[in-house]
């Protein structure tokens, strides 16, 4: 064959750069552990925050108990930024940080470590998640509402064009969208029209100088995607999105330069459906999610990471995330893949599946335009994704979507790989937590605290300008410099800019058409209401910070769907909250759904507030609940516990009916009397 | 067991408010027990027992769905607790299914101190309603009114549910988005009776909210009914015209003259609620509605509502 019709490329592609999603307990112990990966071959870092630092809460802050530094690591101030950065030479590392209501403060702390290591701002390449939006829909770590939300991110943008140029201020993000249930059309439109609502919001910010940078601005912007199983389909969703962003950007922006329109997106794969049971089997899942990614060199990811065969279980140790890391390192040193030009050029089966779901990423798009727009059609969308979520279960449990080792295949041999007295998981030990809030208030008592309160008045003053004359990022970064913390960072803009709670979605969802199953239910819960006296009412519940709701909505949704009245109030609720909603509404039964592994601290902490409440109705728990910690939490009251492996939801429901039933004929609030707890 | 309905009535009576949820219980039940109790308990807060009306403000919210009333009611919330008003709030949700269950939506929107015991939130479904505004939700305000210094009950729709409110409620309001053009042509086309007060939410729009309250108020002049006022409410922070509402809720419970119109009230319930009981039919064996109409004007006013429709019952036989 002569060079010309080569099938290959003259050069072989350099590999996509290879990050490992990770951060626990403190910022000493994330900087060993990202030193490490490094040595591994790993090339850029990626933060996992914990959620007080991802919500804008200090460690000793009453929102923050059971939750400083499990899920990731706890950044108060520029002290603990330095201790996360130290030896690692910030003019040269690419930094991913997985944050957004808080993300200018962040990105300010970074500033200020790189300013200590002598290295200038102009240097630092990296990623602030900064998606606001998709927290409103699907990831819960918002803390303010959407109009000043929309502003801090279009100030970070406009900040970082100028002095930060090589950083990517926004990641516009598909992939929790596909967690929480969107379909790849849906992810497709959402994410677009999250990304025109950022555009617009900056260009309006910019004014005068929008005209001339929004080139640039538009070539900073990049996506954070997900990649599921079906990775044909999942392929020509990456295609089908560098289409449109393309289109977008001539069309909507005026954008010229073809590397400022260049679809440029990041990677985890799919973790939705990575199975509790079986786990093993998640790490051919995983391979082949990652295939979608980079089979096709012209929609191929920038960088990736890879979730570990232990996801559903709970935290990765190093040893699974190293495995995750050696999967990329196989797919892009030992196997062809980066050898050819893009190998779908022609098919006809790759431009058929891109062309239908561009026609419906559009149609979708232009509901969210009518809507007003992403802010706006926020309510409609959240309702739309746990529909779509409604309908992925209702397929799973009839069994029409094979889950293998779930609803087929299930008999199994025992599993070496969680025969460990903690099951294959991390344990973030829990004496942690009062060392940084010992630390947190050492900080505080040392810093030259009228610099600090200086700072946080200008921050205050910014903020409140109605014309927002100064960028928020200017004071925010002269607050790090002072030594002022996250939470008051976040405190002194909450005063100003109040407080949001985003829509459910719940109330949105079709009612699932009965199978026998569910009629039998019906039937059962009416013959409950008639010994209650009352309709069977259940409260679903989320305690602390952690907003993983899927499984609320989708237990509310079924239960309503059982015939039963639901309480469901959204994520990010105190034990305090649930107990007062509890006992005033009279509930027969409350289920509490954490997935974060703080349920060690919370549930207990509601069981004591619902007694201290007089309120005696049962309690269940579901989530991520690792089989060690069930006995004590039935210990502690707890009538039942479940996890991803009770997949029918039906079943969970009928337990419910029973248990309830078990206990009528008592009332369900007993002033000043002690829980009876389980049943 | 049933709870024991007349001590909790009586500690409703003495404004005990832990008594409430425990009340409400008794009262939404259905159960022969329960529904005994719940009389006794009702019984112990009627006007004959009390010596008078209930002390609270009873308010009656209506309007669309998506108007934005759970969340005015939250800033409302707010506003009466810094005036130190203590506030019960029954959240009645149109959200039912064919599966008779329901998802209560609205108390997420209600932003309260868990800490606060001057505060309750009670949701219900409307799907248990049979003609009139749910039973159990005109009994629970009765039994809240004696107990609070606000009660407030949410209800969804237009043209039919102020009348129903109005069965319970001393003050009805109105909620309208800006640019809800229902509610305008219903008061136009005399379909809706004229609300107590207006409230156009969401001003934070701008334009378009301005514009309706101007619609609004200028339908209501030409109608020949310029008493009733028309506000503009911005729920979302910075929350605007929230005390002004609660200044104008107030004024026309001041104007008014309670006994008559919580008197008025019962008799208009207890027909609606004979009438669900025992049908047309029913009506025409105690001579039809004007007669019907006649035995409650003679009654006593001290009687609660179920005392009425039980005299209705006898003059059946
Ligand atoms: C989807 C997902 C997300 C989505 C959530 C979308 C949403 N709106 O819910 C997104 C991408 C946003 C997300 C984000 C994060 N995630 Co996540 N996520 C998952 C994942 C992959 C699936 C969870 C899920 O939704 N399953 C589907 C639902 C239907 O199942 P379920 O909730 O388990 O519910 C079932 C049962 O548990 C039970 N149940 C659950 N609740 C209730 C309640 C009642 C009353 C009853 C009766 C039953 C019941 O019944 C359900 C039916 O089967 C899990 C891993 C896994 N595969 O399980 C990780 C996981 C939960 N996430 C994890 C982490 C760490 C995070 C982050 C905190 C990461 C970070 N540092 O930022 C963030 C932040 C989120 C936040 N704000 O709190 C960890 C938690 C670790 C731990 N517990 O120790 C997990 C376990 C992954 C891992 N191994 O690291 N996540
Ligand atoms: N912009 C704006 N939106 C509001 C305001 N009040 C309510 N909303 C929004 O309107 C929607 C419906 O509100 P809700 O209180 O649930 O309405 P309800 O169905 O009448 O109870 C929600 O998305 C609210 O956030 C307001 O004052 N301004
Ligand atoms: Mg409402």
């Amino acid at each position: 064959m002569s060079g010309d019709h080569s099938p290959r490329l003259p050069e072989r592609d350099r590999p996509w750069m290879m990050r490992t999603y990770a951060g626990h307990s403190t910022a000493k112990a994330s900087n060993e552990l990202y030193r490490r990966n490094l040595e591994k071959g790993q090339t850029g870092l990626s933060v996992a925050f914990d959620l007080p630092t991802q919500t804008g809460y200090d460690p000793d802050d009453e929102l923050a108990r059971g939750e400083v530094g499990k899920v990731g690591v706890p950044i108060s101030h520029r002290g603990d930024m330095a201790a996360l950065m130290h030896g690692i030479p910030l003019d040269e590392m690419n930094t991913s940080m997985t944050i957004n209501a808080t993300a200018a403060w962040l990105l300010a702390l970074y500033i200020v470590a790189a300013e200590e290591q002598g290295v200038a701002e102009e240097q630092l390449q990296g990623t602030t998640q900064n998606d606001i939006i998709k927290e409103f829909l699907a990831r819960g770590t918002y803390a303010f509402p959407p109009a000043p939300s929309m502003r801090l991110i279009a100030d970070m943008i406009a900040y970082t064009v100028e002095h930060v140029p090589k950083w990517n201020p926004i990641n516009i993000c598909s992939y929790h969208l596909q967690e929480a249930g969107a379909t790849p059309v849906q992810e497709i439109a959402y994410a677009m029209s999250n990304a025109i609502a950022v555009l617009d919001a900056t260009r309006e910010r910019l004014g005068e100088r929008g005209r001339e940078v929004m080139e640039q601005v538009f070539g900073r912007i990049s996506f954070f995607v997900n990649a599921g199983v079906r990775f044909v389909e999942e392929h020509a969703k990456l295609r089908a999105m560098s289409i449109l962003w393309e289109e977008l950007g001539r069309e909507r922006y005026d954008v010229q330069d073809a590397r400022h329109l260049r679809f440029r997106y990041g990677v985890q794969v799919n973790s939705l459906g990575l199975t509790e049971a079986q786990p093993e089997n998640n790490v051919q899942r995983i391979v082949l999610e990652a295939l979608a990614v980079t089979l096709g060199r012209d929609a191929r990811a920038r960088a990736i990471q890879l979730p570990a065969w232990n996801e559903a279980l709970g935290l990765p140790r190093p040893w699974d995330q190293q495995w995750s890391l050696r999967i990329q390192q196989v797919l892009a040193y030992e196997t062809d893949i980066l050898e050819y030009p893009d190998i779908f050029e022609g098919s006809k089966v790759m431009e058929g599946l891109v062309s239908e779901l561009l026609d419906g990423a559009r149609a979708e798009m232009a509901v969210v335009a009518e809507h007003g727009g992403a802010v706006e059609a926020v309510s409609y969308m959240k309702g739309a994704l746990v529909d779509s979520h409604r309908e992925r279960i209702r397929r799973i449990e009839s069994g029409e979507q094979v889950v293998v080792g779930q609803n087929r295949f299930g008999e199994s041999e025992d599993s070496p790989l969680t025969a460990d007295a903690e099951g294959g998981i991390l344990v973030v030990d829990p004496k942690l937590e009062a060392e940084q809030v010992e630390a947190v208030r050492s900080w505080r008592a040392e810093r030259d605290q009228s610099a600090v309160d200086e700072a946080l008045a200008a921050l205050a003053a910014a903020a409140r300008d109605a014309d927002g004359a100064e960028n928020l990022m200017i004071p925010t970064i002269a607050a790090a410099r002072a030594g002022a913390t996250t939470g008051e960072w976040s405190m002194t803009l909450r005063e100003v800019f109040g407080s949001y709670r985003a829509p459910t979605g719940v109330g949105d969802a079709a009612a699932v058409a009965p199978d026998g199953e569910l009629s039998e239910l019906r039937a059962e819960v009416s013959r409950l209401q008639e010994k209650l006296g009352r309709r069977p009412k259940i409260l679903v519940g989320k305690p602390g910070l952690d907003g993983h709701s899927n499984g609320a909505e989708q237990i509310a949704v079924r239960a309503r769907d059982s015939g039963m009245d639901v309480v469901y109030e959204g994520i990010r609720l105190t034990p305090a909250q649930i107990a007062a909603s509890a006992l005033q509404e009279g509930v027969h039964v409350i289920g509490l759904s954490i997935l974060s592994g703080s349920h060690r601290e919370l549930i207990p902490a509601v069981i004591d507030a619902l007694r201290d409440a007089g309120v005696t109705a049962p309690v269940v728990v579901g989530g991520i609940i690792p089989e060690q910690d069930v006995a004590p939490l039935r210990e502690a009251g707890v009538a039942a516990v479940y996890t991803p492996k009770d997949f029918d939801i039906t079943r969970i429901m009928r337990d419910i009916v029973e248990l309830v039933g078990a206990g009528a004929g008592e009332s369900s609030v007993v002033v000043g009397s002690a829980a009876n707890g389980s049943a | 067991m049933s709870a024991d309905g007349a001590a909790l009535g009586a500690r409703l009576r003495e404004r005990d408010l832990g008594a409430a949820p425990a009340a409400l219980n008794l009262i939404e039940s259905t159960a022969p027990g329960d529904r005994e109790q719940a009389a006794a308990l009702l019984r112990e807060l009627s006007p004959a027992v009390l010596g008078g009306e209930a002390p609270a403000h009873v308010i009656g919210v209506t309007g669309p769905p998506g108007a934005g009333k759970s969340t005015l009611l939250s800033a409302l919330l707010h506003a009466w607790r810094a005036r130190g008003r203590t506030v019960a709030m029954l959240a009645v949700d149109p959200s039912s299914r064919r599966s008779g269950g329901s998802l209560l939506g609205d108390r997420a929107r209600i932003d309260f101190d868990p800490a606060d015991s001057g505060v309750l939130i009670r949701s219900t479904a409307a799907g248990e309603r049979l003609g009139g505004l749910a039973r159990a939700t005109r009994a629970a305000a009765g039994a809240l009114a004696g107990a609070f210094d606000v009660v407030v009950i949410e209800t969804v729709g237009v043209g039919q549910a102020e009348t129903e409110v109005a069965e319970v409620a001393d003050t009805v309001a109105v909620v309208v988005q800006p640019g809800g053009g229902d509610v305008l042509q219903f008061l136009k086309a005399g379909i809706m009776e004229i609300p107590d007060v207006l409230v156009v939410t969401k001003a934070d729009l701008g334009q378009i909210a301005l514009r309706t309250r101007r619609d609004l108020s200028a339908a209501l002049r030409s109608l020949g009914s310029s008493a009733t006022q028309v506000l503009a409410v911005s729920s979302l922070p910075p929350a605007s015209g929230v005390d002004e509402l609660v200044d104008a809720l107030e004024a026309h419970r001041a104007e008014l003259d309670v006994a008559e119109r919580r008197l008025a009230a019962r008799r208009s319930a207890a027909l609606t609620d004979f009438t669900i009981e025992h049908g047309e039919q029913g009506l025409r064996a105690i001579g039809g509605r004007a007669a019907a109409q006649a035995t409650l004007g003679a009654a006593d006013p001290g009687l609660d509502l179920a005392a009425l429709v039980a005299m209705l019952e006898r003059s059946m036989s």
